[in-house]
């Protein structure tokens, strides 16, 4: 019987090679965002797990909610890759260190 | 229900290869590819959890403007792949690392420490003539109505910001400028010069 | 009534706004004339309220003018409460200063803050008659502080000179000593009557005495003792009393009619009138009574000797004020307090008549104070003259004038008082008043004799300028003169035995000395005709005829007394070292724990360590933290990471 804590342990094992990835991946910035991404969707895969579990839409709600903030950051997110490699020739992430204090 | 169960975990394990294939490939475009696969697996496990609406979203929306954006801007930008792998290896034992660390804490919680039994997890079946869309619809456009228009309006900053952040003028770029075109008199580009048809002698 | 009191109290206040915030545009005459117009009017009136009450036999008045504010029960109020105690006061204060307001218009003629001056007396006026018309304790303290201030100012009158600001700020710093003793005291009355009312508060001074206050852990002392203590406190400030006499002498940089109006007269006396007005408070502890005592008899007798070495003409009368000052608090302390006031009534007009002589002969040397450069001014200066004689007399207490009354009177009430027992207090102050008897004789008479006699010591300059001052001079002269010379016989009965004061004074049968005394009173001309059987007179006159003596007849001596006695000469004249305890000691000791608090606690602690401290720690620190800031996104990204898995952890493991 599949059930809640099936779902989550996918999800979990999701999550936690995105975030394995964003540390293998460090200086790549497009797989950066695609990892991110994927945490996205193990979130999500969370709620609706939740969202089942406990038969209310609210949680399906929230990943309606997710995936149109995660769309607009990729929009936004992938302009500034744009822009950055446009300006620089380069989007390599050790080159990025204008923040440095 | 047994079938149920396969399906389940047929797709999980897919997911899981295409996931570790995003994570660990050396060429962006087969990252994308593979993400693309990913998502189109978690679809499929939404739809087993009958958020059927939500799962056709994801393929529509996300699937197919998102992953497109995507593979639009690696391909467009000529990533240097050689550049991309070094230095793969060094934070590799960090990261698997941190990422056990997390698994460990995760597993905890979910299986250790849950309240749920893992037998009575399961979810119970959804009530006759239930329409996931029709129920997902009746709370957006009600409850979370303003929400659901904040929604819009950052939707709609999203495409002012990436049309604001890329759009550029190149210097030196030959284009028509009509409204100088239209705007023009006759003289301006005509000069009317009185001479004579032929030289005195 | 009530109009005329408000009258007295606001005419010199009025006069004083007008003559210091207009002085410029009324000028000089407009600024002494709208003064002693204004004193005037308050004298007058005083002087119809002292009839009303001396012969019409006007009952005293309480009246509350203005409730400031309420607090919790605690009413405060401005009020006058008009007794007889006060209404003598009042006469005085006002009489001595017309007097004063008068005669300045002869010293101060020649100086740049003529109207300033002016301004200031008035205010002092006006502060003297609310310190003494109040009829509660915050009023009284409102005047005592505002009398505090105005002294400050007029000692420090010739703001220019080093001595001066010296003075008038030793002057107000000594009496900050006293006034913290003062505000405990009005403080603890409050603690435990609940009441600034004067009324209210004698009315429970019985259940006050029966309370015990513990000022130390464990150290239960009654509680009227400790209050009226500190209440003495606030009067040995003011009244300069050992050891807080020292300002005193130092004041005198002022200019001479502030020395008469407010350090002989009126200002310093308030201590003696606040405590006669809280004798239904004192005469319930014997204990505090005694210190009264003790503390008086110590300023008289030690206060007066060293007026004997002193050169300064001005300085000489004011250790002489010290040594009066010392006898009123010891007839306080007698519980005769009718006999403290007398004196004081009777001081007020030959002190401030001794000092205005003092200033009439300065004037004359030119602001010469040194009476070793005088002598022999008998003759230049006849109304002077004649006027310091009978201030000198009446200070002596010579038999008919009005010190011979006071004075002589008190020292029997201090002999009757026995039941102070016979111990080592009663023989101190007993001993006290009498010796000092000869020393202020001595004293005296050896400026007068110096001054007035013997062989001209000024220059040939000097003496060509020598002449009688002008008539705004001699005239408050002869108006001092007068009371000083026959007050005493006119109002020594009713005032000390006639029940004058009534009401207005308390004493428990078991001290009245006074009434003692009475029983055995035949009238002035009694007292008179038995002076001459009393030691009182013989020391007097050996007081007088040893300055005759060694300053007239044989000049030689005091110097060979003074090389043979060499260390209590230099002990004399050093004041008993009290002004180098005090500059040396507190005030340089002061000095120090505040410097050490300002380079050690304040630079080094405050500012060092806790404020630049904190800044330069953070400094530093953040030197070190910026190296975490790399400024590549993927270091913020682990950071976040690892966050995220040690919340995580703490929340699955260790919470």
């Amino acid at each position: 019987m599949i059930g809640l804590q099936h779902y989550l342990t996918v999800a979990a094992m999701l999550f936690v090679l995105s975030l394995a990835g964003i540390i293998i991946n460090r200086k790549n910035l497009i797989l950066l965002l695609m990892c991110i991404e994927l945490m996205l969707l193990a979130v999500n895969t969370n709620f609706i797990a939740f969202s089942r579990y406990l038969g209310d839409e609210t949680g399906q709600v929230f990943v309606f909610f997710i995936l149109t903030v995660a769309a607009a950051e990729a929009a936004i997110g992938l302009a500034i890759l744009v822009v950055l490699f446009r300006n620089r020739r380069s989007i390599a992430v050790q080159e990025l260190n204008t923040l440095k204090g | 229900m047994m079938l149920h169960s396969i399906l389940f975990y047929v797709f999980a394990a897919i997911m899981f290869g295409a996931a570790l294939g995003v994570v660990l490939s050396r060429n962006p475009v087969h990252s994308v590819m593979l993400l693309v696969f990913t998502f189109f697996n978690a679809a499929i496990l939404w739809l087993l959890a009958e958020a059927e609406f939500l799962a056709i979203v994801l393929v529509l929306v996300y699937v197919g403007a998102v992953m497109v954006l995507f593979l639009f801007v690696v391909m467009m930008l000529d990533v240097n792949i050689e550049a991309a792998k070094r230095g793969l290896t060094r934070y590799a034992p960090l990261g698997i690392g941190l990422a056990l660390f997390m698994a460990i804490e995760l597993i905890n919680v979910i299986w250790l420490r849950t309240g749920v039994s893992s037998d009575g997890s399961g979810f119970a079946p959804t009530p006759e003539g239930y329409s996931n869309t029709k129920a997902l619809g009746s709370v957006l456009y009600t409850e979370h109505v303003y929400a659901f228009e904040i929604a819009a309006v950052i939707l709609l900053l999203a495409i002012i910001a990436a049309i604001t952040l890329t759009m550029r003028r190149r210097p030196g770029l030959k284009v028509q400028n009509i409204g100088k075109q239209v705007a023009v008199r006759a003289k301006d580009r005509v000069r009317v010069v009185k001479m004579d048809a032929e030289k005195k002698q | 009534m009530y109009s005329y009191y408000l009258t007295i109290v606001l005419a010199p206040l009025a006069a004083a706004i007008i003559a210091g915030l207009a002085g410029n545009k009324i000028g000089r005459a407009g600024a002494h004339w709208i003064t002693i117009i204004g004193v005037g009017l308050s004298c007058a009136l005083s002087l119809l309220v002292l009839k009303n009450m001396f012969w019409g036999g006007a009952a005293a008045e309480n009246i509350s003018v203005y409730t400031w504010a309420v607090t919790d029960g605690l009413r405060m109020e401005v009020g006058f409460l008009v007794d007889r105690l006060t209404a003598l006061m009042m006469c005085v204060v006002t009489f001595v200063s017309l007097a004063v307001h008068i005669y300045t218009i002869g010293y101060m003629h020649d100086d740049p803050g003529y109207t300033r001056f002016f301004s200031y007396i008035s205010l002092f006026t006006f502060s003297m008659l609310m310190l003494v018309m109040s009829n509660n304790f915050l009023q009284l303290f409102f005047g005592w502080e505002a009398v505090g201030l105005v002294s400050y100012l007029l000692i420090g009158f010739w703001f220019k000179r080093e001595s001066a600001i010296f003075a008038n700020l030793k002057a107000f710093l000594v009496n900050r000593v006293g006034d913290f003793g003062f505000i405990l005291g009005i403080a603890a009355v409050v603690m435990l009557t609940g009441s600034l009312d004067y009324a209210t508060v004698f009315g429970g001074a019985e259940a006050m005495a029966e309370q015990s206050i513990e000022v130390l852990p464990g150290n239960p002392w009654n509680a009227m003792t400790v209050t009226c203590i500190l209440l003495f406190i606030g009067a040995m400030g003011k009244s300069a009393q050992a050891p807080l006499h020292v300002w005193l002498p130092d004041s005198m940089e002022g200019p001479t009619p502030i020395s008469a109006l407010i350090h002989a007269a009126t200002m310093v006396t308030a201590g003696i009138f606040m405590v006669a007005r809280m004798s239904p408070l004192f005469e319930l502890s014997t204990t505090a009574l005694a210190v009264v005592i003790v503390i008086g008899s110590i300023t008289a007798f030690f206060m007066g000797l060293l007026g004997i070495v002193q050169n300064d003409i001005k300085r000489v009368v004011a250790y002489s004020t010290l040594s009066q000052l010392g006898y009123m608090t010891v007839a306080l302390g007698a519980s005769a307090y009718s006999a403290a006031i007398f004196h004081l009534m009777t001081h007020a007009f030959f002190k401030a008549l001794l000092f205005l002589a003092a200033g009439s002969v300065i004037i004359a040397m030119h602001h010469e104070q040194d009476i070793r450069k005088m002598g022999g001014i008998r003759k230049y200066m006849p109304i002077t003259y004649w006027t310091a004689l009978i201030g000198s007399l009446a200070l002596i207490g010579f038999p008919g004038s009005s010190g011979f009354f006071s004075k002589d009177l008190l020292i029997e009430a201090v002999r009757e008082s026995h039941w102070h027992g016979q111990g080592a207090v009663y023989w101190i102050a007993y001993l006290s008043v009498l010796l000092g008897v000869f020393v202020t004789a001595l004293y005296s008479f050896r400026m007068f004799f110096l001054v007035f006699h013997g062989d001209e010591r000024m220059s040939e300059k000097e003496k060509s300028h020598l002449h009688e001052t002008p008539a705004v001079v001699t005239v408050p002269l002869i108006m001092l003169a007068i009371p000083s010379a026959v007050i005493g016989w006119f109002t020594v009965g009713p005032v000390l035995f006639g029940d004058y004061f009534g009401d207005a004074i308390h004493v428990s049968s078991a001290h009245d000395v006074l009434g003692h005394m009475g029983e055995a009173w035949h009238g002035s001309l009694g007292l008179l005709t038995h002076a001459v059987m009393t030691p009182v007179f013989w020391l007097a006159a050996a007081g007088v005829f040893t300055a005759w003596f060694l300053y007239l007849k044989r000049p030689d001596i005091p110097a060979t007394i003074q090389s043979k006695f060499s260390a209590l000469y230099k002990l004399l004249d050093r004041k008993y070292y009290f002004d180098d305890l005090y500059i040396k000691g507190f005030a340089a000791g002061g000095r120090n724990f505040g410097k050490f608090l300002w380079q050690k606690g304040d630079e080094l602690i405050i500012d060092g360590v806790i404020v630049n401290g904190t800044a330069n720690t953070i400094a530093r620190l953040a030197g070190v933290m910026r190296h975490i800031q790399t400024g590549y996104l993927y270091t913020y990204a682990f950071a976040m990471i690892i966050g995220l898995t040690t919340l995580l952890g703490w929340l699955i493991w260790l919470r």
